[in-house]
């Protein structure tokens, strides 16, 4: 009797665990994203927005970068290196169509590259293909790419979103409707509200585990804090809102995640116009922030504070912020030495993220204790492009350098911090050339010191991926190496 | 009647007209570039030359408005540089948000502020006229978005019966989408409701001081049935054209309301078309808001003329 | 003509009126307040004290602090020096501009009036808040820009206000009789048409001040008014937005600084709008 009791228990109790795991196996999600895409072509465009849809999920490349930042394979099965390091081979995968049912080969791929780096590309990243000298189709599916010269990063490269694979039918339409090769098909896109991407039933590697997934546009940090709350989205990959992830933190029904981006948040200033061509003066500067106070006032809380250019998840990373300790005496002293001892005025141009424009007023705020009078101009992302970036018509200015492996901006002539420093220069040149860990790891070493005490720029906080979503959902990323949502392994549990 | 009719059409296609210069002058000097701007830090030139190339951004001047204002004619608006679709199409989907929003204000601004009007004027010189109309004046001070933010404070945020923002869009049902369209119409209407309710009621004392209604009273009528016979019928004309304007006002006037509650309508997309330089857009919207008050404010004056004709022989 | 006099009365009707009365107090405290606000203010306004931020209502801080610990009080107070330079600059602007303009219409009339109101037209057709927008989109936001879209909007008002008063006055008597005596057009708009239609102005200059103490505010709580480190009271609304949850005290105050501000200048309006009559004085 008792055995016979014991079984039926089990019995029901496994009815009860079966039936609860199909009651809950939701296959759908709704995620919120800050900004609406202008289009969703990533070849064409610069707007993180775009990748932030389509990553992974609608378009793929030869490569792909993974949650860690890792190179993988995705379209390309695998591929040789010839001796000399300029001529890669790649091996497709077989039975790939485009959504569209049209297949997938070598022709696509020397289709795809030659747009990118042809006359009329607007590819936003056409650097990234600069060094492929010639695209072969050797086999319907192989395909030889011959560089100029070796290249270190050129797997990284192709992982980027700007570099995935379209297909010459619908290239011209990708703006609109977007045809990949992804685990996830373009649904419908309702502008200023959402955009809908549903699973391919057709992919050829594994399947996605979500039906649906939708994408709502909410740029408000307030209706991001409320929809959230009221259960209209279930995930904030990249949450606007530093000031509510507290209360989420405190809520057993959300997980929230802070993880880190390759977003180095910096106090650029004009090296080329005076005063800030004296190095006393941007260490002065330097020596003026407070970074606890600017990232619990601007960020409450969320970032970490960095002393160089550089990420502190590397593993070549060294916590160089000591040499820029914040102590205002030292500034008066570093300012009355350069000549400035009272102090002078400039301007401080703004683009319009949170962490700009109120970091802009902090530091304002904390210049204006050693004498410097620092007016706040904000500007629009087109202006700050025009002015700041192109025209390098500015004295300092506030903003996160997303880009992966960007410690070469430095180096590069021309650009807006107008920095030129011949040292430094030789030791970017002599990284790009060194594939050996360990000496990479020392040249990265020696270029962090060198930017810390001579601080073309302050060096504030590597910006955070502040995500919070429903406390039943696992697969999305923790950190953001690229800007992406891929929800390949997106799934519900119980 | 009708040379007076054919003149003020006139000159609403001249003010048009005036208008579309305007707008385009002044957003030709607007500075950024909507090409650099798509493709953002790392953009070579030869690509931004590419895109704006595409975008037909190196045409001329000249060239570029007299083809703008072709296809208004011909009710082309053109492409949006950014999305790639017509503007017609951004448009149509915006105001699916703003017109609802606007009507329904406007909706709730009259049926809050007739019988307000009315009661108090009835009640010339009470307490409760005092009263009334001290709450008008409170109403006309306060800012709707400041009165927004607090619905919001109340309403979605402590309470948690509606969104504080966004909209679902109108597939996802009637009610979700009209319960967020909810707190921003009140935002909108109080204001609006507060200077109604003080339109209708110096309106309506205006018309009982005329002779006629003296007339009726002398003729032993209540205060009461010339008020509802007599004087509102009369005092419907300022009132009809006060919610002429508002209703111009609300359909533009949205774009603060909804920045608070996070709504895709025109006010949103103008802001938005502004900062990614997205002109032609901008142009479009503008053009559009223009053409609706001016066809308002022929509407308004046509019927005073018909009402009235001794406003003919006056512009 | 005996100014004295008419004063005197103008004085009495205005202190036995209500409204007059309440929002002469109410705008005499505020223009009060931005004045002390120069001499003294409870903390100072560009100080940060981040370690203190979003206090509620304190002893200390009687409004709370802000997202930077800044004392809200104190913002107020400063921000309202703000709010009163843009509105009033703009109100200048609109007479200084738009009375002439409307006066030289109505003395010419013909081509010059028709020219003049379609103008007007035009500039009414625009809606206020989307030329704003745009103003700001070409010159950037900032105190300045925004006294300039709102001043546009007010050359027009002005303009029309005159206009109306001074073709009701043309054809009076005392007017016609002083054309029969020779004086130019200049002279007797100066000396006879001016003088008559101050009250007139003076109503509708107030109710443009109202009306710009709000347009300010709007346009800085879209950001683009004036910017920091001057505290405005749109622009402490926008902040206070996304963090009504933790400190809705940071929404309270600023609007309700907004809502005394506009309904004292309208009380004021309203009860000039009874002492001085301005619907235009039979004859003389």
């Amino acid at each position: 009797m008792m055995k016979f009791l014991k079984s039926a228990l089990a019995g029901a109790a496994i009815a009860l665990v079966a039936s609860t795991t199909s009651f809950a196996a939701k296959t759908d999600l709704v995620l919120g994203v800050v900004l609406e895409p202008p289009h969703l072509d990533p070849t064409a465009g610069a707007a993180a927005a775009i990748d932030e849809i389509v990553y992974a999920n609608i378009f793929e490349g030869l490569t792909r970068i993974g949650p860690k930042g890792e190179v993988l394979p995705d379209l390309a099965e695998s591929w040789t290196l010839s001796d000399d390091g300029k001529v890669y081979t790649f091996q497709l995968h077989k039975n790939v169509k485009f959504h569209d049912g049209t297949a997938f080969d070598a022709e696509d791929v020397k289709f795809s590259l030659d747009r990118a780096r042809g006359d009329k590309s607007t590819n936003a990243q056409k650097g990234l293909f600069a060094d492929i000298d010639t695209v072969d189709v050797v086999e319907p599916l192989t395909v030889r790419i011959a560089l100029k010269q070796p290249s270190g990063d050129f797997l990284y490269n192709m992982g980027w979103g700007d570099a995935v694979i379209v297909a010459p039918e619908s290239a011209d339409t990708n703006k609109e409707k977007p045809i990949g090769t992804g685990p996830f098909k373009f649904d419908s896109w309702a502008k200023g509200s959402q955009i809908v991407i549903s699973k391919n039933p057709d992919y050829w590697g594994t399947p996605a585990l979500l039906e649906k997934a939708t994408f709502r546009i909410i740029p408000d940090p307030a209706a991001a804090t409320a929809a959230l709350l009221a259960g209209d989205i279930q995930a904030f990959p990249v949450f606007p809102s530093y000031e509510t992830i507290a209360q989420f933190q405190a809520d057993p029904r959300f997980k929230v995640v802070i993880g880190t981006t390759e977003g180095e948040t910096v106090l650029g200033m004009n090296n080329r116009k005076p005063p800030f061509d004296n190095v006393k003066v941007r260490q002065a500067i330097a020596h003026a922030i407070d970074r606890k106070a600017l990232i619990d006032g601007a960020m409450f809380g969320l970032g970490t504070p960095i002393g160089s250019f550089f990420p502190p998840h590397h593993p070549a990373y060294i916590d160089l912020t000591s040499e820029t300790a914040f102590d205002p005496a030292l500034s008066k002293k570093l300012l009355a030495e350069a000549g400035h001892a009272g102090g002078f005025k400039t301007t401080l141009k703004l683009p319009p993220p949170t962490y700009a424009r109120r970091g802009g007023e902090i530091i304002a705020a904390e210049l204006r204790e050693i004498g410097i009078e620092a007016e706040i101009i904000p500007l629009e992302w087109a202006q700050w492009l025009e002015q700041v970036f192109k025209g390098k018509d500015y004295d300092m200015t506030i903003v996160s350098h997303t880009e992966p492996n960007d410690l070469n901006i430095f180096a590069r002539d021309d650009y807006y911090f107008n920095y030129d420093n011949p040292a430094f220069k030789d030791l970017i040149k002599a990284i790009e050339a060194t594939s050996d860990p360990e000496k990479r790891t020392d040249l990265y070493q020696q270029a962090q010191k060198m930017l810390a005490t001579d601080v073309p720029a302050a060096f504030l906080f590597q910006l955070p991926k502040t995500g919070v979503w429903d406390a039943k959902i696992e697969g999305l990323w923790e950190n953001g190496p690229i800007q992406a949502n891929d929800l390949t392994a997106v799934k519900w549990v119980d | 009647m009708l040379s007076y009719a054919s003149k003020r059409v006139l000159i609403g296609i001249a003010t048009m007209l005036a208008a579309s210069i305007v707008v385009f002058a002044v957003l030709e000097v607007v500075p950024g570039d909507p090409a650099r701007l798509m493709l953002g830090m790392n953009a070579t030139e030869d690509a931004v030359r590419a895109l704006q190339e595409q975008m037909g951004l190196n045409q001329p001047l000249l060239v570029r408005y007299f083809h703008w204002l072709g296809g208004l004619l011909t009710g082309n608006l053109g492409r949006s540089y950014t999305y790639a679709v017509p503007v017609i199409d951004l448009i149509t989907e915006r105001i699916a948000v703003s017109l609802p929003l606007a009507l329904i204000s406007l909706a709730l601004s009259t049926t809050i502020a007739l019988p307000v009007g009315l009661f108090s004027a009835s009640r010339r010189g009470t307490i409760s006229d005092t009263a009334t109309m001290g709450a008008a004046q409170i109403g006309v001070a306060i800012p709707n978005f400041w009165f927004a933010l607090l619905l919001v404070y109340i309403f979605a945020v402590t309470l948690r019966l509606v969104p504080a923002g966004g909209f679902p869009g109108w597939s996802a049902g009637m009610w979700p989408a009209l319960k967020s369209l909810i707190l921003p119409s009140i935002a909108l209407a109080l204001p609006q409701a507060a200077i109604l309710a003080r339109v209708t009621r110096s309106a309506l004392l205006d018309v009982l001081g005329e002779d006629y209604i003296r007339t009726a009273r002398a003729k032993g009528l209540t205060r009461r049935s010339v008020l509802y016979r007599h004087a509102l019928r009369n005092a419907l004309i300022p009132i009809l054209t006060i919610l002429g304007l508002q209703f111009a006002f609300l359909l533009a006037g949205t774009i603060i309301i909804e920045n608070v509650f996070y709504l895709p309508g025109l006010g949103r997309l103008v802001f938005q078309a502004i900062t990614q330089r997205d002109l032609i857009v901008v142009e479009g919207v503008v053009m559009l808001l223009v053409a609706t008050v001016i066809l308002i404010n022929l509407l308004v004056d046509l019927s005073y003329a018909v009402v009235d004709p001794r406003l003919r022989g006056r512009t | 003509m005996s100014v004295p006099a008419e004063w005197q009365q103008n004085l009495a009707k205005a202190f036995s009126n209500r409204s007059f009365l309440i929002g002469l107090i109410i705008t005499g405290l505020i223009a009060l307040t931005a004045v002390l606000s120069f001499v003294w203010t409870p903390y100072a306004v560009g100080t940060l004290d981040i370690a203190g931020k979003l206090k509620p209502p304190s002893e200390a801080h009687w409004l709370g602090t802000d997202h930077y610990g800044r004392d809200i009080l104190s913002m107020i107070m400063v921000g309202s020096r703000n709010s009163i330079a843009v509105a009033l600059v703009s109100v200048v602007i609109g007479i200084a501009v738009g009375v002439p303009l409307g006066l030289w219409a109505a003395a010419r009339g013909g081509l010059i009036d028709e020219i003049l109101m379609r103008f007007n037209d035009l500039v009414f057709a625009f809606p206020a808040l989307l030329s704003a927008v745009m103003i700001t989109a070409v010159f950037g936001p900032g105190a300045v820009n925004a006294i300039i879209a709102i001043g546009i909007f007010n050359i027009p008002v002005f303009a029309r206000v005159a206009r109306g008063a001074a073709l009701v006055l043309w054809p009076r008597e005392y007017i016609l009789a002083a054309r029969a005596s020779g004086k130019g057009a200049l002279r007797i708009t100066v000396e006879h048409i001016l003088p008559n239609m101050a009250n007139l102005l003076i109503v509708q200059a107030t109710i443009q001040f109202s009306l710009g103490i709000l347009a300010e505010a709007g346009l800085s709580y879209v950001g683009l008014g004036s910017q920091p480190p001057m505290p405005s009271w749109g622009r402490m609304l926008f902040e206070a937005q996304t963090m009504i949850s933790l400190a809705p005290h940071m929404a309270l105050f600023p609007g309700l600084a907004i809502v005394v501000t506009v309904l004292g200048l309208n009380l004021l309006g309203d009860g000039l709008r009874d002492v001085l009559d301005p619907r235009l004085r039979r004859d003389r």
